[in-house]
């Protein structure tokens, strides 16, 4: 299912506490290593899958996916930074690794991609950043002056 | 979005931005007068400094009651995102020194506000940054002025004085075409009367000193931006390249659409140091909660006003978009359909002396320099807010030396006539001494 509704997100941010970023760079300019970094300083159980990097600052980063599953289980969310064209085969590696997500970053579109995800029931959301969505829920973008939409009257 | 419901303007007016206190529960916005916010660990306090995390450090850069407003100017524009500033003018600089720097260039109307006007033609060009000015705005002419260091046009919404309306749409299509973003000033106006992103803007510029605020009170600026450009296109290199600011941070790619707000709040913001006070951001809020209702009945009583003027035998000329005859009459029907604004300029016959005289006998009007207050005000634009323009400059904004600029308040609008016809006597006295 593609989610795009507001409570949709929610409702996955809310569960997702186990997540594979793949793609993620341990370099820290690059978007991916801010929001790996930032679902980490979260206490969320972010891990990289990056064949480049075999740790980011001393935190273990796996080759693949199927390398992820094997020492830290079927992930809740694998959040993808990688060219639209090499999707589809990450999108097979999820199916493969049990995740109950598939999140495409910004500019990660890949319509096949999302139909192999979408198929095999797994939840989808493509160009969305996870870490402002995130960000959006708990407080952060507003932080930040930017429009998160919350309007509500409820103490939270 | 956040909520799968659309709330309307009134509601976000009221809501954006300001839910209850998490801590206390407190309704209304808590003042957050602190400078600094103590860091949960030195570890976090590394992430918030290199803008890994979410969090305030210091209220040069941000402040929660700050962000509180910021979050509901943002909703009330449909932007992405603010940055409050202390003035207007600061939240001015801040947006053109995000895309500009030495060696680029603007086009702008030529008829902005005078302030405007000096900031591009003193201070930006000291240093190294150059406007081409263009009559009227005219897209077609704006489109033609673009260089390829041009960095963004700029236009307002309701000029000031002149009262002429921009063409929203067509500038931001000259804009994009020529693959620059477009800056509305949308003080005149305010979020209810107009919302410039709606009609193809990229950053929206305010005053809070005037409608925001409302009440006279405080001097304070924001900017809004849209979330909409392709910042990452390499038409700006200083959101696309990397920054000696953020040891070599490109914001483009790291922060997307996001780029431009965290460039001008984490490198300009930081470094003007022009930011707001949360006691005047926290006073915007307040004016932002009764915007709609009291805009509603600013227009009502503009548009009466003006209607006295048009038909009043002492009047040589009023120049108002909500009268039908004005020029730009066509293009406020099309992007300011709640009303023309409160502000108008209009010339007593009798040239400037009558103009003198005429704003020296009232007693309702203040004689000042603002705008958007609750209180009815009255100034001659020529010897005062327009003073330090070239005569070209004046004539190109429009300006002449028998204007007055009324800011039309929230008054008994007999009570607001009655007191103008005073003016319009001293006029006949005055006249009268000189003849004799």
């Amino acid at each position: 299912m593609i989610l795009s509704e507001y409570s949709q997100l929610r409702e996955l941010i809310m569960s997702g506490r186990r997540i594979a970023v793949v793609g993620a760079s341990a370099s820290p300019l690059r978007a991916s290593n801010f929001v790996y970094k930032y679902l980490r300083a979260f206490g969320l159980e972010a891990y990289g899958v990056n064949p480049a990097a075999p740790d980011i600052d001393g935190v273990p980063c796996y080759p693949t996916l199927a390398a992820y599953v094997a020492a830290q289980g079927p992930p809740d969310i694998v959040d993808v930074f990688r060219k639209p064209a090499d999707c589809p085969q990450v999108s097979r590696d999820a199916i493969a690794a049990g995740a109950k997500a598939i999140w495409f970053q910004y500019g990660v579109i890949s319509k096949e991609a999302i139909q192999i995800a979408d198929d095999a029931g797994l939840l989808v959301v493509f160009d969305r950043c996870l870490k402002v969505e995130h960000a959006r829920i708990n407080g952060g973008l507003s932080i930040a002056g930017m429009n998160s939409g919350r309007i509500t009257a409820r103490r939270s | 979005m956040a909520s799968d419901r659309t709330f309307g303007f009134r509601t976000r007016a009221l809501h954006a931005g300001t839910p209850p206190d998490k801590t206390t529960g407190a309704r209304a916005l808590p003042i957050h007068m602190t400078s600094s916010f103590v860091f949960e660990s030195a570890e976090k306090a590394a992430d918030l400094y290199a803008l890994r995390t979410y969090g305030d450090i210091y209220t040069r850069i941000s402040n929660p009651t700050v962000a509180a407003f910021e979050e509901k100017i943002a909703s009330l524009e449909g932007g992405l995102g603010a940055i409050a500033t202390a003035s207007g003018q600061a939240a001015q600089i801040v947006a053109f020194l995000t895309l500009a720097q030495n060696g680029d260039h603007f086009v702008a109307a030529a008829d902005l506000y005078g302030g405007t006007i000096t900031q591009l033609t003193v201070t930006l060009k000291r240093l190294g940054i150059e406007t081409t000015f263009v009559p009227h705005g005219d897209p077609a002419a704006m489109r033609a002025a673009v260089k390829p260091n041009t960095r963004a046009m700029y236009i307002e919404t309701i000029g000031n004085p002149g009262g002429r309306v921009g063409d929203l749409r067509a500038v931001a299509d000259a804009a994009h075409d020529a693959g620059v973003p477009l800056i509305v000033d949308n003080t005149f106006a305010s979020p209810y009367l107009c919302r410039p992103i709606e009609h193809g803007a990229d950053i929206v510029l305010h005053s809070g000193t005037k409608f925001i605020g409302g009440h006279g009170t405080v001097i304070a600026g924001a900017m809004i931006e849209s979330g909409k450009f392709p910042w990452g296109s390499g038409r700006h290199p200083l959101l696309s390249t990397p920054s000696p600011g953020y040891h070599g941070l490109m914001f483009s790619e790291t922060f997307g659409e996001y780029a431009y707000l965290m460039r001008a709040r984490a490198e300009v913001l930081r470094d003007v140091g022009a930011c707001i006070s949360p006691m005047n951001a926290w006073l915007l809020v307040q004016g932002l909660e009764t915007l709609a209702v009291r805009m509603d009945a600013h227009v009502k009583n503009g548009q009466r006003i003006a209607e006295f003027l048009a038909s009043h035998p002492g009047v040589s000329w009023v120049k108002y978009a909500g009268l039908p005859d004005n020029p730009s009459h066509a293009l406020a029907r099309r992007y300011l359909p709640l009303g023309a604004g409160s502000i108008l300029t209009f010339a007593p016959r009798g040239g400037r002396a009558a103009a003198v005289a005429f704003i020296e006998a009232l007693q309702l009007w203040s004689h000042l320099a603002n705008v958007g207050d609750a209180k009815s005000l009255v100034i001659h634009p020529m010897s005062t807010t327009h003073q330090q323009l070239t005569e070209e400059e004046a004539a190109a904004g429009g300006i002449t030396p028998d204007m007055i600029r009324l800011s039309i308040g929230l008054e008994d609008a007999d009570d607001l006539i009655w007191d103008l016809e005073q003016g319009f006597a001293a006029i006949k006295r005055h006249a009268g001494a000189a003849a004799r």
